[in-house]
C-alpha cells in the first residue's frame, strides 16, 4: 500500500515546536553558551573554550557521584522491574478487589517527593520511627544517618516503596491486554505456568516494560529530592547523587560554567540510552 | 540576547546545527529518504543517521577532552570524517 505523504499536516507539530523551543532549546543554548565561559555577573565575562569541560570530566568528586548514580539506577530497575511484574502477575483480575488493589497501588504514585523524603526520615529513625526503633529493638543496628550500607538501603526501599507501583501498573495494562484465547491455547497445549510467563506473557508485555524501564531510569537517574530530604547526601557523601552535586556545584558555589559543562554531560548521558531504548522499543515493534 | 550570553564560537555552532536540519528538511521535500540498512546493525533512514552521527561526535569530543591532551581540532576533525562516512556508508 502506498501511502500520500501529506507534509502540510506537519504545521500542526508547530505549537508544540514552538513551546519545547521557549522552554527547552533556548534554555539548553544558554547553557551551552555558560559551559564556555567564565561569569562573573552579567557585563564581565570570559570565554574559556573547553576548560570547564577538561576540569569536570577529570573531577573525582564527578566520577564518584556518576559511578554511585549508575549503581544506584542499575539497583532500583533490578529490584523494581521483577518486582512490578511479579506483584502484577498476583493481582486480582476482576470484581472489587482489583479495582481496591489499582487504588491501593496508586496512592504512593501520588505523594509528593518531598514528603516521600520526610515519611521514610522519620519512619527510619533510631529514636521515634517505627522502623528504626523497631529494628533496634530487634538487636539490629541500624542507623542510616551514619552507618553507609543503612543509608543506602533506606533510599532504595524508599524508591521500591514510590515506585514499584508504576511498574506493576504498567505490567498490570499489559497483562489486561493479552486476549483469553492465548491462555486457552496454552491450556489444551497443557503449557506449565511458567511457560505460559515465558511465551505469552512476557512478550505481550514486552513493549510496557520497555516503558517502565525506560521511565524508571531516567527517573532514578536524576533523582534529587527524596535522598536530599532523607539523608542530605550523607553519611559523608555516600548518597549523593548527581543531580545534588550539580546542584551543589551551581547553587551552592556558583560556579556556573563548570555546573553548565557538567549538565550538558549528564544530559548527553540520559539522551544516549533515552535514545537506546527507545530504538530497541521501535525496532521490537517492527520486527 | 544579551541574557543568553552568546560567543562566536557558540553562535557559529548552533547556526551550522540550524543550516543543516535545514538542509536536511529541504533535502527530504526534495528527494524523500527510504530507510535502509549499512554498517549499523539498524535499518536508518538519513535524520536517524545525522542524529548518531552528532551524538557520537559529542562522546568523541569528550573523550578527547576527558583523556588525553589533544588539540580539540582533532576531535573535530574527526568527527566531521565519521560523520561523513555514517551518512553515506551509515
Amino acid at each position: 500500500m502506498n501511502k500520500v505523504p501529506n507534509n502540510k499536516a506537519w504545521w500542526l507539530v508547530l505549537p508544540v515546536f514552538l513551546l519545547v523551543a521557549f522552554s527547552a532549546v533556548v534554555p539548553m543554548m544558554t547553557v551551552v553558551n555558560y559551559s564556555v565561559q567564565d561569569i562573573f555577573d552579567q557585563s564581565s565575562r570570559y570565554f574559556v573554550g573547553a576548560d570547564w569541560y577538561r576540569q569536570v570530566l577529570q573531577d573525582p568528586r564527578l566520577h564518584d557521584s556518576l559511578l554511585r548514580q549508575f549503581i544506584y539506577s542499575a539497583c532500583v530497575l533490578l529490584i523494581e522491574i521483577p518486582l512490578g511484574i511479579a506483584v502484577a502477575l498476583t493481582m486480582p483480575t476482576k470484581g472489587r478487589w482489583s479495582s481496591l488493589c489499582l487504588i491501593v497501588m496508586a496512592i504512593p504514585l501520588l505523594i509528593p517527593w518531598n514528603v516521600v523524603g520526610t515519611i521514610w526520615q522519620i519512619f527510619g529513625r533510631a529514636d521515634i520511627g517505627l522502623l528504626g526503633a523497631s529494628l533496634n529493638q530487634l538487636g539490629i543496628n541500624y542507623n542510616y544517618a551514619a552507618n553507609t550500607m543503612d543509608a543506602w538501603v533506606t533510599v532504595l526501599v524508599m524508591d521500591v516503596w514510590h515506585w514499584t507501583s508504576l511498574v506493576a501498573l504498567l505490567c498490570y495494562s499489559g497483562l489486561r491486554a493479552i486476549p483469553d484465547v492465548y491462555y486457552q491455547a496454552a491450556r489444551i497445549d497443557r503449557a506449565s505456568a511458567w511457560a505460559v510467563f515465558r511465551h505469552i506473557q512476557l512478550p505481550k508485555m514486552k513493549n510496557v516494560l520497555l516503558i517502565a524501564v525506560m521511565l524508571r531510569f531516567m527517573d532514578s537517574f536524576m533523582i534529587y529530592t527524596e535522598p536530599f530530604v532523607l539523608t542530605g547526601g550523607g553519611p559523608g557523601n555516600a548518597t549523593t547523587f548527581l543531580s545534588q552535586t550539580l546542584t551543589q556545584m551551581a547553587v551552592g558555589q556558583f560556579d556556573l560554567g563548570p555546573a553548565a559543562a557538567f549538565s550538558l554531560v549528564y544530559f548527553l548521558i540520559i539522551l544516549l540510552v533515552s535514545w537506546l531504548f527507545y530504538t530497541a522499543m521501535t525496532h521490537a515493534d517492527k520486527q | 540576547m544579551d541574557w543568553m550570553a552568546w560567543t562566536l564560537p557558540t553562535t557559529i555552532f548552533f547556526a551550522s546545527i540550524g543550516l543543516l536540519l535545514l538542509g536536511m528538511t529541504l533535502y527530504e521535500l526534495r528527494r524523500p529518504c527510504v530507510e535502509r540498512r549499512g554498517f549499523l546493525p539498524i535499518a536508518t533512514s538519513r535524520g536517524d543517521r545525522l542524529f548518531i552521527g552528532l551524538l557520537v561526535s559529542a562522546y568523541l569530543h569528550l573523550l578527547v577532552i576527558g583523556l588525553s591532551d589533544w588539540n580539540l581540532w582533532v576531535a573535530s576533525l574527526l568527527s566531521l570524517a565519521w560523520l561523513l562516512v555514517v551518512m553515506r556508508w551509515g
